[in-house]
């Protein structure tokens, strides 16, 4: 067992946390309260390579393992959610999903230019009534030729605004039994007659980044964009759920040591009755909670990262993590805010941005009650996963590398 | 056109140095690229791109240092070379700069020798002078912005910050030129970068590689003290009114000879 980052991941981990600490966080909290995206994020994080971080360099991306996909969630989320989600749609619930997924040409069509940059992508699965209930979406596609016809409203669509691929779930056979049997998968893009998106405002956190919805009226869909087969989508949504989950957790633990180093640096700073509030026993408790809780959420992670990396099933250890992670990202903040006192409560101080940015995480991709019954169900023996068509491909860095030019000058 | 960039490792800005009762020195937890020299190593990288110049950054200094030369790598330089020898392990400038010299002589197509203001954890620059004299070069300080390159002609054109202003000189190359803090946005590593300073194999000259006959440091560091604790008082000012408050605070800043 190694715990220890190579140098090529712990180089990755400082160039990420440079970036976000120099700058993004020196605007963050304007951009919160202004409930706008920072225009120059998308393209800074294209330049330097982040969107495509963990997709081979012959697809468009950096070739570094799914560990490190990781490190980079928890150092963008160090500085804000918002940072983080834009890895989770665009990295974890859209392009791994086509690198899974996707035939050599549609990897060619749409992961190059997402691995790149130059193309942002989102993923379109819950609808205003369908959530976690996700075999009661409403969106329909009708093969009509060539192509598809497809029909329907997607909401709480991160990247609504922003995104040029949608990975959208409509249903092909409405009537099928049971309902999720019906589902597949499609890559829309924003140029396509039909497609309308907007942003939401109005949202309890991540109010720096872009939530909004996605309508589809009569969208014509060349066949070539339907990602696995037809009615395969519900499979498809799922595993790239893993691969979002897996993100959200890295990226919940990034917040959980936010609140941490927040309140260390606080618990030095403030001072009542005499002496400064660490030396306070109440105050070590909270401290110590957020540090047990930063250390144990990255261990779940650091797991299922290593089950991705070498290629097995991880289900139900991403959802642990996620599960867990977020749970105790809330908690975390909920101290952080505690320890802050009155100042905590005010957004002069970022503990209360943490806060609110928590409570997302745990209602995204998968509540927290759903991933209450995916664990006993796995425990229970009433679930167990069956090997995909497809399965996300294990981290080989020699093919990962295939096509660098890592030749000294 | 050829590129050196001399560095060295450096205590983070960040870091907390403790001198102990020992009179032993803790320069924090990690050394990093001494923070001026990401300016020099940037100004490297864009000449590289720029001319197509060749690029190798330099160090003097045991394994610790190599943190310096591959986050130099890491940030787009070709090549790296430590230099080291227990001869050197109280070196002063002096010696630093004979063996960067013998060092610059060894790669022998050297045009441009780049550092940063100076090294942090020493306030030292006279290294970059010295350096300069060794190699019987023009030495050019507090470059702001560097103007033009001539390779056929072998001249750089470069702006200069003064106290008085900004001065435009040009100088004949090879030259020795340290570098301001305003000269550009310090690049981060590239993925790729970070790759290819991985797999990198950084070569170490000794003394003798270098055909070096050193003579003990005319320069000895005798001990390290800490810095005295900074005490501070903090005391309300009173006033009926924000304006009374505001003369209050002049009338006191005034006493103080602040203002």
């Amino acid at each position: 067992m190694d715990f220890a980052l190579n140098e090529e991941q712990r180089r990755a981990q400082e160039m990420v946390r440079d970036f976000a600490s120099k700058e993004i966080a020196p605007t963050i909290a304007e951009w919160d309260r202004r409930q706008e995206m920072n225009p120059a994020i998308l393209p800074r994080m294209a330049e330097l390579g982040i969107l495509g971080i963990n997709i081979p360099v012959r697809y468009g991306g950096q070739g570094f393992d799914y560990l490190t996909l990781a490190l980079v969630c928890e150092e963008l989320e160090r500085v804000d959610t918002t940072l983080r989600v834009i890895i989770s749609v665009h990295m974890g619930l859209n392009s791994m999903g086509v690198f899974q997924w996707g035939t050599e040409e549609q990897k060619q069509m749409f992961l190059v230019p997402q691995a790149r940059g130059e193309r942002y992508a989102a993923f379109c699965l819950t609808e205003p009534g369908a959530g976690s209930d996700v075999a009661a979406m409403t969106s329909t596609a009708r093969r009509d030729g060539n192509d598809y016809i497809l029909n329907g409203e997607k909401m709480w669509i991160s990247l609504a605004t922003k995104a040029h691929h949608f990975l959208v779930f409509a249903k092909t056979d409405p009537q099928a039994t049971p309902a999720h049997a019906g589902i597949t998968a499609f890559m829309v893009t924003n140029e396509m007659p039909g497609v309308t998106t907007r942003d939401l405002h109005g949202k309890l956190g991540v109010r720096a980044g872009s939530t909004g919805w996605v309508k589809l009226d009569d969208v014509r869909v060349p066949a070539s964009h339907r990602i696995g087969e037809e009615d395969e989508g519900f499979k498809i949504a799922m595993s790239c759920i893993d691969n979002g989950r897996y993100t959200v957790a890295a990226g919940a633990v990034g917040l959980i040591r936010a609140c941490l180093e927040e309140s260390v640096k606080y618990a030095h700073e403030r001072s009542t009755f005499g002496v400064e509030i660490g030396k306070h026993q109440l105050i070590q408790q909270k401290i110590a909670y957020m540090q047990q809780w930063y250390e144990s959420a990255r261990l779940l992670v650091m797991k299922a990262g290593w089950l991705k990396n070498v290629g097995q099933r991880n289900t139900r250890e991403t959802s642990l993590a996620k599960w867990y992670a977020t749970d105790c990202s809330v908690k975390a903040a909920l101290e952080a805010v505690q320890l802050y006192g009155a100042y905590g409560f005010s957004d002069e101080y970022p503990v209360e941005r943490y806060l609110r940015n928590a409570k997302g995480g745990v209602i995204y991709e998968g509540t927290s009650e759903i991933h209450q019954l995916i664990q006993a169900d796995y425990a229970l023996g009433y679930r167990e996963d069956k090997p995909l068509r497809c399965e996300l491909p294990a981290y080989n860095e020699d093919a990962w590398l295939e096509e660098a030019d890592l030749v000294p000058a | 056109m050829h590129v050196v960039v001399i560095t060295k490792a450096t205590p983070d800005d960040n870091a907390t140095v403790r001198v102990d009762p020992q009179g032993v020195v803790t320069w924090g937890d990690k050394l990093v690229l001494n923070p001026w020299d990401e300016y020099a190593v940037t100004e490297a990288v864009l000449l590289q791109e720029r001319y197509g110049a060749r690029t190798t950054v330099l160090t003097l200094g045991n394994e610790a240092h190599d943190e310096a030369l591959k986050k130099s790598l890491a940030i787009g330089i070709q090549q790296a070379a430590r230099i080291w020898d227990p001869a050197l392990e109280k070196h002063d400038s002096l010696q630093h700069s004979q063996a960067m010299a013998a060092a610059i002589r060894k790669l022998g197509d050297v045009d441009l020798v780049l550092f940063g203001k100076e090294f942090t954890d020493t306030a030292n620059d006279q290294h970059i002078y010295m350096l300069g004299r060794q190699l019987g070069w023009n030495v050019v300080g507090s470059m702001l912005k560097l103007l033009q390159v001539d390779p056929t002609a072998g001249t750089l054109r470069l702006e200069r910050m003064l106290e008085q202003g900004i001065q435009t000189v040009s100088t004949r190359l090879p030259a020795v030129v340290s570098l301001f803090d305003d000269i550009n946005e310090p690049r981060y590593p590239s993925f790729v970068n970070i790759r290819k300073a991985s797999r990198a194999a950084i070569s170490i000259w000794d003394a003798a590689e270098l055909d070096l006959a050193l003579e003990p440091p005319a320069v000895e560091v005798l001990e390290y003290l800490n810095l005295p604790e900074r005490v501070g008082n903090v005391e309300m000012i009173e006033g009926d009114t924000p304006s009374a408050k505001a003369q209050a605070l002049v009338q006191k800043l005034m006493e103080a000879k602040l203002l």
